[in-house]
């Protein structure tokens, strides 16, 4: 096999708990965003872009619908002779297998797959931000940096600072300091969790980690600060343009609304950068008579008679006469009752809103999020509808 | 398919009065419903009936049929044994190439005589409907038929077909060119079902008698020594071989029972992906009654119209009773009525362009209007 200057290695086995309901038999990369796409679409996308063929994708919870839908990866165009997408679960070895425990180990018990590429550098990605970024120029970064290993960082506003990893760098985008989630930060630039290695140094920091007793094995954590400690050169890649964590009901909710502004932060329709997805094969959207559609994104296969303002709607969803759908995100497949009213909602894939019910209101701010295939009636609304 | 069946989707001299729409392209892959090509309703019907071996016997301006079906992966058509075969003319003689299709079946006649499966399902590209085969075999076998012609009966036919008048028993007595002087209310869908030998013994014995044609000649004329049945297709038809056929049946996908049954029933159509993001509506647009493909940015008014993959409506602008294909643009405060834009045509700011219900207006390719 040939050697590979650059893999990926995408960490797809988060939880996501904070998504409640929306992650509870799916992992969180899986979850839907944008009317047409999964969370994961958008680093595989980049990938795709960036000339990455060869992609080691991590799974460990709820993988079965993640598996399906990721498949030999061929959306991306990453079903290749010499590389591709290859899914890693954890493995039984002689000794007995264990769960990955944490982000650094996770690719430990992978060191196996990196050396079969032989690659120069390893990026380490994952599976849960919405962002479009060029790992080439990134790469183009590291080697004129001469780095160990780059850490692409992002400006967040202070007061969510305490909940990244943050660095201080100096003019030549040296980073002189990391803290992982630090409870009073000194700096507001954020590590997006992207990082460029050079294999070797990777590779060894992977074997002194996993030897070393009080570490929980994770790169923010343990591996990263003591590269730190060790005096290797870290470098910050400075990234500026649209990147969400779509870790919580709310930001999941903002970050699909964000794509409904009249210049959206985050472009969809760039010709030059497409968002790759597995495609649903549903016909043209069907915008009937009594419809009426505002500022917002609808996908193949919707079926609209009622009105729909503000909201981002996912492939089949049927919305019968009179009701009207507000500052909501809905999941493929939902059915939506006669003069049935959603006030900022998500509502999950395949829910059943029935006639006449109403979730939310207009003067609430707080989201409601219905978990998929829920059947909603009036009577049962307080019952099966879980509020955030 | 519990029966071994291929298909063979026939281009070969289609009936074909799509003026502009098809100067470029053959029928097969004139764009229609929002995303589609014509070729893709019945290909996906005979994926969906479980054939999974196809050839398109293509025959000229066949550019964008390579380009559309690819490897045919996206109708689940890329198999190590079987899968899609696109079979242009064979021939080293340019002349030969204006012959009639029993030539070019004789030409191809490797593909059926290579091939174990017993049955050939022989179709054109122009019927817009969603039929599953599995129900024609099966009705070719128990009338032990030599030959089924799947017909539609209906009153009102925006396209040109054939006339067909059948017995009691289902058998067909007379099939007429649609100039034809019968009157009858059933249509050929000109899909014919036989066992593979009995074509390859057409082929040959017709050609050797001097003949051209497949159906006029071959089938035509054998109506009393073959038994020949017609199997009555349920489901929505529609007939694109005219221009007005293809403005009618276009405008018959706003109607929710047609886009439901059409799209969906017995199974879903297929065709190649683009990635196109969802459709997007601005604020102070207005869409009714109208289909309308990802990748559509509108911000004017769209009224009872078809827009492909990409179209642009700008502020102010009013599009009515109308198909615009894929990355079409409509400039602002523009009134486009009763027209067919074909690809990448844009309307600048400003412009008036109205066709009539009964004649709407054509643009072709890359116009700028």
């Amino acid at each position: 096999m040939g050697r590979k200057e650059m893999i990926a290695m995408l960490l797809a086995g988060g939880e996501g708990k904070r998504l409640g309901v929306l992650t509870k038999d799916l992992a969180k990369p899986a979850v839907y965003f944008g009317g047409k796409y999964r969370i994961i679409d958008f680093t595989l996308s980049n990938c795709a872009h960036s000339g990455i063929d060869t992609v080691g994708v991590l799974t460990q919870y709820q993988p079965l619908e993640l598996n399906r839908y990721l498949g030999i990866g061929s959306p991306w165009g990453l079903d290749r002779r010499d590389g591709g997408m290859t899914i890693l679960p954890p493995y039984v070895k002689q000794k007995g297998g264990v769960w990955y425990k944490g982000t650094a180990n996770a690719i430990y018990q992978n060191m196996a797959f990196i050396e079969r590429y032989d690659p120069e550098y390893v990026l380490i990605i994952s599976g849960d931000h919405i962002y479009k970024m060029d790992y080439e120029l990134m790469l183009d970064h590291h080697k004129r940096s001469g780095a160990d290993v780059t850490i692409a960082g992002i400006e967040v506003d202070w007061k969510e600072a305490s909940r990244f990893g943050v660095m201080h760098i100096d003019d030549e985008d040296r980073v002189t300091a990391f803290e992982e989630k630090p409870k009073n930060p000194t700096s507001n630039i954020a590590s997006m969790g992207v990082y460029i290695f050079t294999w070797t140094e990777l590779q060894k920091y992977l074997i002194y980690d996993e030897a070393s007793r009080s570490s929980s094995h994770d790169f923010g954590k343990d591996l990263i600060p003591s590269m730190m400690r060790d005096g290797k050169r870290l470098h910050s890649y400075p990234f500026k343009s649209y990147w969400k964590d779509v870790g919580t009901i709310e930001s999941l909710w903002e970050a699909n609304m964000d794509l409904l502004a009249d210049e959206p932060p985050l472009e969809l329709a760039d010709p030059s950068w497409r968002i790759y997805s597995v495609n649903p094969n549903q016909p043209a959207q069907h915008i009937g008579a009594s419809a009426e559609v505002s500022a917002s994104l609808i996908t193949e296969g919707c079926l609209i008679e009622g009105e729909v303002d503000r909201s981002v709607l996912f492939y089949g969803v049927r919305a019968a006469k009179n009701s009207l759908i507000a500052e909501s995100v809905v999941m493929p497949n939902v059915r939506i009752g006669e003069g049935a009213r959603i006030y900022r909602a998500i509502i999950g894939e395949g829910a059943v809103i029935q006639a006449g019910v109403i979730i939310g209101s207009p003067d609430d701010n707080a989201i409601t999020v219905v978990a998929v295939d829920q059947y909603v009636t009036n009577d049962h609304l307080l019952r099966e509808v879980e509020h955030s | 398919m519990k029966h071994k069946v291929m298909g063979v989707i026939n281009l070969i001299h289609e009936t074909d009065e799509l003026e502009q729409l098809t100067q470029g392209r053959c029928l097969a892959t004139v764009p229609f419903g929002a995303r589609y090509r014509l070729i893709d309703f019945v290909l996906s019907s005979m994926v969906n009936s479980g054939i999974s071996k196809v050839a398109v016997f293509a025959h000229t301006k066949y550019r964008s049929l390579m380009d559309h079906l690819g490897s045919g992966k996206h109708w689940d058509l890329q198999h190590r044994q079987s899968g899609l075969f696109v079979l242009p003319p064979a021939t080293d003689d340019i002349q030969e190439i204006s012959r009639g299709d029993l030539y070019h079946f004789y030409q191809q006649r490797d593909f059926f005589n290579r091939s174990t499966l017993d049955y050939v399902v022989i179709t054109r590209s122009h019927m817009v409907c969603n039929i599953d085969f599995e129900k024609v075999i099966q009705y070719h076998l128990e009338r032990e038929a030599d030959i089924t012609v799947v017909c539609k009966q209906q009153d009102s036919l925006a396209g040109k077909a054939r006339k067909v008048s059948m017995d009691d028993e289902g058998r067909i007595t007379a099939i007429q060119d649609h100039y034809g002087r019968m009157t009858s209310d059933i249509s050929s869908m000109e899909m014919y079902v036989m066992h593979k030998d009995l074509l390859m013994e057409l082929v040959e014995t017709s050609l050797a008698q001097g003949q051209d044609h497949l159906v006029r000649h071959a089938i035509f004329s054998r109506l009393d020594k073959l038994k020949i049945y017609g199997y009555m297709y349920e489901g929505y038809l529609g007939i694109v071989n005219t221009l007005t056929s293809y403005y009618r049946n276009s405008m018959n996908l706003l109607r929710p029972e047609v886009w439901k049954e059409l799209f969906y029933q017995p199974g879903p159509i297929y065709t190649k992906v683009k990635d196109e993001p969802p459709a997007r509506y601005l604020e102070n647009s207005k869409a009714t009654n109208s289909l309308i493909a990802n990748g559509c940015r509108i911000e004017g008014t769209v009224v009872n119209s078809i827009l492909f993959r990409g179209v642009h409506v700008q502020k102010g602008a009013i599009v009515s009773n109308s198909i615009i294909m894929q990355n079409g643009m409509v400039g602002e405060n523009s009134f486009v009525q009763h027209s067919i834009l074909d690809k990448d045509v844009r309307v600048e700011a400003y412009r008036d362009i109205r066709g009539a219900d009964s004649s709407p207006f054509l643009a072709g390719k890359r116009k700028i209007i």
